[in-house]
C-alpha cells in the first residue's frame, strides 16, 4: 500500500506542478470600464498564444452580464461592482464581447 | 419592451425545458407537482438571495466566487441527476408494475422526487438570478421606460413558462414502454452537459488549465447563442467550440451514469414474481 501512497502522491504532486507551470506569469492584464452603456476602452488588444486576466468595472447604475460567445465567457457585474475575467489565450483575430443586459454595449478584443 | 422580452425569454427558455423534462420524468408519481413547486420555489428565493449578494459573492475566492458557485451548484445537480438513474434503474420497472397494478398515481419514489426538485431548483437559481438582476436594474431605472420593459420581462416569463409546458406534453405522448429508456436517456444528456458546463466555468475561473485547446468549432453549423442552439445546449450539452476537459468530463459523465445504473440495475431473473 505504502508504494500505491507514494505513486498517487507524486502524480497529485506532478499534475498540480504542471497547473501552476501552465498558469506562470505570462498572464497579461487589461482593464475595461462601463459606463454610460458603453466599454471604455471599445477596443481593447493582447498578445496571442498568452493568458489573458480582464479586470472589469461597472459604473454604471444597473447591473450588466460581461459576455462573449468567441471567448467563452460570461460574468454578472453588480451596479457599481467591479470582476475579474479570465480568458484562454487566444489565435489571432477579432473577438467581440458585450454586456447581455444591454446589447448595444459592445467592445472588441483584438489580437494581432 | 422587446429587448427585455428576449432576455428574460433566453434564461426562462432553458430553465423552462429543465423543468418540462421532470414534469414528464416524473409523471404519474403522487405528489410530483408539490416538489417541482417546491423545487421552482426555492430557486426563485435562491435567485433573488444570490442577485442580492452578487458583489460579495463575485469577490469571494480571488474573485472567482460567481465561477465557483456556478461550477458547485451545477456539480450537485449532476450528482442529482445520476442519481435519479441509478434509482430509477433498481426501482423503475416495479414502480411502473406498481402503477399498472394500483391505476393510479403511487406514492413511492420520494426520494427520487426530492432529487429532481433539487435539479428544478438549481436550474430556476441559476437562470433566475440572472433575470432578477435585469428587471432590477430596470426597475431602478426612469418611469416610462422602466414599466415597458417590466412589462415586456412579464411576458419573457409567460412564454418560458409555455415551453415548459410544450416540452412536457411533447414528452408524455411518448408510449410508456419506451418512457423509462427515452427519459433515462435524456436525464443523461442532461447531466453530463451540465458538467460540461461546470468545466467552463472552472476554465472561466483560471483553476481548471489543463487540456484547454479548443477541439472543434461549430459556430458556423449551429451558434450555441441561436434558439435550437441554446435548446440544444441544455438538452445535451451542445457547445460551439468545446475545450478537450469539456469533452472528456461530458464522456465520463455519461460513462460513469451508464456504469452505474447497469451496477445497481436488479436484474430480471432474480426479482421476484408479483403475488
Amino acid at each position: 500500500m505504502k508504494k500505491d501512497q507514494l505513486a498517487v502522491l507524486l502524480l497529485a504532486s506532478v499534475l498540480t506542478a504542471s497547473i501552476g507551470l501552465a498558469r506562470a506569469d505570462e498572464t497579461v492584464t487589461l482593464s475595461l470600464t462601463i459606463k454610460d452603456r458603453q466599454f471604455e476602452p471599445v477596443e481593447v488588444h493582447a498578445p496571442a498564444g498568452k493568458p489573458i486576466t480582464l479586470h472589469i468595472k461597472n459604473l454604471g447604475s444597473t447591473a450588466c452580464e460581461f459576455e462573449s460567445n468567441e471567448l467563452h465567457v460570461e460574468k454578472v457585474i453588480a451596479a457599481g461592482g467591479e470582476a475579474v475575467v479570465h480568458v484562454r489565450p487566444q489565435q489571432p483575430g477579432r473577438y467581440n464581447f458585450f454586456d447581455d443586459f444591454h446589447r448595444e454595449t459592445k467592445g472588441v478584443l483584438v489580437v494581432p | 419592451m422587446l429587448p427585455s422580452l428576449l432576455i428574460v425569454f433566453r434564461e426562462a427558455f432553458e430553465a423552462g425545458l429543465i423543468v418540462g423534462i421532470v414534469m414528464a420524468v416524473t409523471s404519474g408519481v403522487a405528489g410530483r407537482g408539490r416538489w417541482v413547486a417546491g423545487g421552482i420555489a426555492a430557486g426563485v428565493f435562491g435567485a433573488c438571495v444570490v442577485a442580492l449578494f452578487t458583489q460579495s459573492l463575485s469577490k469571494l475566492f480571488g474573485g472567482s466566487g460567481q465561477e465557483l458557485f456556478n461550477a458547485g451548484i451545477l456539480g450537485f445537480a449532476v450528482v442529482m441527476l445520476g442519481w435519479h438513474n441509478v434509482w430509477m434503474a433498481r426501482h423503475g420497472r416495479e414502480l411502473a408494475a406498481e402503477m399498472r397494478a394500483a391505476g393510479q398515481a403511487v406514492v413511492t419514489g420520494a426520494k427520487s422526487l426530492a432529487a429532481l426538485a433539487v435539479v428544478v431548483a438549481v436550474a430556476v437559481l441559476r437562470e433566475g438570478s440572472e433575470v432578477v438582476l435585469f428587471l432590477y436594474g430596470v426597475a431602478a431605472a426612469d418611469g416610462g421606460a422602466g414599466v415597458g420593459m417590466l412589462a415586456g420581462g412579464a411576458i419573457g416569463l409567460v412564454l418560458g413558462s409555455l415551453v415548459c409546458l410544450l416540452t412536457y406534453l411533447g414528452l408524455i405522448t411518448i408510449p410508456t414502454r419506451y418512457l423509462f429508456g427515452v427519459t433515462s436517456t435524456l436525464i443523461a444528456l442532461l447531466a453530463a452537459g451540465m458538467a460540461a458546463q461546470a468545466i467552463a466555468f472552472l476554465e472561466q475561473a483560471d483553476i481548471l488549465t489543463a487540456f484547454d485547446e479548443t477541439v472543434w468549432d461549430t459556430s458556423w453549423i449551429l451558434s450555441e447563442a441561436s434558439y435550437p442552439g441554446r435548446a440544444l445546449h441544455t438538452l445535451i450539452g451542445y457547445v460551439d467550440q468545446p475545450t478537450a476537459m469539456q469533452l472528456i468530463v461530458y464522456a465520463a459523465t455519461l460513462a460513469a451514469i451508464l456504469l452505474l445504473m447497469r451496477l445497481f440495475a436488479v436484474p430480471p431473473a432474480r426479482r421476484p414474481h408479483a403475488a
